[in-house]
């Protein structure tokens, strides 16, 4: 219990002593809140002020974490502090462990920052509307953020730990979540039910974020549903993770 | 005290270290000697369970690396003053290093005190010199109070008064009776630095000893004379001792100079000049790291 202790202490002190994760963590809040507040200041009936919508801006700060995850992970290999951590911690599991255990509390922490800052400042700026969380659905939107950005950072770390490399972790996972995701769409046939099955639309999906562009692009109907999205989600996150350790922890560092 | 035995690792179809066998002692300097690609890093890591082998093992007190609780507190290495992030400032980069064993922030500011960085422990690493780089990768090092150390090329780019800090320090650690490993490329440092050697050349090992039997074994490499009465040193000499003549001059090996001394004044040859021929230290280590490459290829020489 105390070696865990050591370790969550070590990564803690690791990830807060630079200064790219609170510009990220910055930026990961701004944006999404920014965003919800000019889509509610500002749109018309084409984004309808639902408690679902006041979550379509969260893929920015999503995405903005998965760049805080991937540069925490990666960088290490970079720098080479990954070989002293693995000096001090030769078993290596409990230490890549213990960052994804510091990592996926940040996220969550910010997921909920997020999620109830969104649906807050969109009460704010449409004050008429009904925005009150009565349902499930509703609590569910807000609140589960929390669980969406923690199994994002989660993702984070196993795709930096799979790639090594800064540069390189990072292309992928802003051309998966910026272009590859939403390209998909653009397949004839196929394309719309691929999509279904892509991980932040899946995400997307369980907070009820998808909405917006499922009523513009006439998606079929839900493949999941919510909890059955995010369990997806978690699974494909939680799958790249168990991949990067085990890989890790083989390999020569 | 590490042992290594066996020890072998290939990178595809480089041997990078083959069969190595050696060990360093505890309460002494054991200088890790070889040129630059003999395997010195790579021995290294495989001490600190960074690679593994693929054959052969190596104990650290007996133990092998992987296995050691809190390793920090055991073995303090420093392979590489560069593994650090450059963005965070020395103290918290060892302040997570030392909260992964456990160890408290009074025992960092020790060690930042011991190495003479506590005015820039908060100040970030990317404004370090070199040498202060390495001062706090030694810092790191110590941070456990480990009984044995590793250090791989300390002195890489130091002045000559960070490497005059380091020796001592070596040696202060060494005379605590911790065992302390010291990788170079470079001889005539470590002939100042370490007690024991252990030279290796394209992965295998070439010496293990003392550093007073190395200089010994190579260093002498005969004795030179001058004498007028060239034809009485020749004849004493015949059937006493192997020599050559050059330049007017003998050249005697496998005699010491008293003997030659001896023989001379008995065969009634003055002597202008008996001096022993010291070869440099330096030379005598080329040539036994350069024949070890060689015989590591004979195909490729002949």
């Amino acid at each position: 219990m105390t070696a865990s202790t050591n370790l969550l202490r070590a990564e803690r002190i690791k990830l807060f002593s630079t200064r790219a994760p609170w510009w990220c963590l910055a930026i990961a809040l701004v944006a999404p809140l920014g965003f919800t507040a000019l889509f509610f200041a500002l749109a018309g009936p084409e984004i309808p002020p639902t408690v679902g919508n006041t979550q379509l801006a969260s893929g920015n700060g999503r995405t903005v974490l998965l760049v805080l995850a991937v540069l925490a992970t990666a960088s290490e290999f970079n720098w080479g502090t990954m070989r002293l951590t693995f000096q001090a911690v030769p078993s290596r599991v409990p230490a890549l462990l213990a960052k994804t255990v510091v990592v996926g509390a940040v996220g969550a922490v910010l997921g909920l920052v997020v999620g109830f800052g969104s649906w807050a400042l969109a009460s704010l700026v449409q004050p008429d509307a009904d925005l009150a969380l009565h349902t499930g659905a509703d609590w569910r939107s807000v609140l589960g953020q929390s669980l969406v950005f923690l199994f994002t950072a989660v993702a984070g770390v196993g795709v930096a730990l799979l790639l090594r490399s800064v540069a390189f972790a990072l292309t992928i996972v802003l051309v998966w979540t910026q272009v590859l995701e939403g390209v998909v769409l653009f397949i004839p046939g196929f394309g719309k039910h691929v999509y279904q099955w892509m991980p932040f639309h899946a995400a997307d999906q369980f907070v009820g974020a998808g909405g917006f562009t499922g009523g513009a692009l006439q998606l079929p109907a839900p493949a999941l549903g919510p909890w059955g999205y995010l369990g997806y989600f978690a699974a494909i996150s939680v799958a790249l993770l168990a991949a990067g350790v085990l890989v890790t922890s083989r390999r020569d560092a | 005290m590490i042992e290594a035995s066996a020890l072998t690792k290939r990178y595809g179809a480089t041997t990078a270290v083959n069969e190595l066998t050696f060990t360093a002692r505890s309460g002494r300097v054991t200088g890790f000697l070889g040129p630059n690609g003999a395997g010195k890093s790579t021995t290294m890591r495989l001490i600190l369970g960074l690679d593994r082998p693929d054959a052969g093992a190596v104990l650290v007190d007996g133990v092998p690396y992987r296995e050691l609780d809190d390793p920090l507190r055991t073995v303090g290495a420093m392979l590489d003053a560069t593994w650090r992030h450059p963005g965070r400032n020395g103290r918290d980069h060892l302040r997570w290093l030392a909260a992964t064993n456990g160890i408290p922030d009074k025992r960092v500011d020790e060690v930042l005190a011991l190495v003479g960085l506590t005015s820039v422990g908060k100040t970030r690493v990317l404004q370090y010199s070199l040498g202060m780089q390495q001062r706090l990768g030694i810092a790191a090092a110590m941070l456990g109070d480990p009984r044995v150390l590793l250090f791989d090329e300390p002195v890489n780019g130091l002045d000559p008064e960070g490497m005059a800090w380091i020796r001592q320090l070596l040696h202060a650690l060494a005379a605590e009776g911790r065992t302390v490993f010291v990788s170079s490329h470079l001889l005539p440092e470590m002939a100042q630095t370490a007690q024991d050697l252990v030279v290796i050349g394209r992965g295998r090992l070439i010496y293990q000893g003392t550093m007073e039997e190395f200089i010994a074994q190579t260093s002498e490499h005969g004795v030179r004379v001058r004498t007028p009465h060239a034809d009485r040193l020749r004849a004493a000499l015949t059937g006493q001792a192997e020599f050559t003549e050059s330049g007017g001059a003998f050249v005697v090996s496998g005699m010491d100079s008293d003997r030659i001394g001896q023989l001379a004044f008995d065969a009634g040859a003055t002597l202008h000049e008996l001096s022993p021929i010291t070869g440099s230290l330096e030379q005598a280590y080329l040539d036994l790291t350069h024949e070890a490459v060689e015989f590591a290829t004979p195909e490729a020489v002949q």
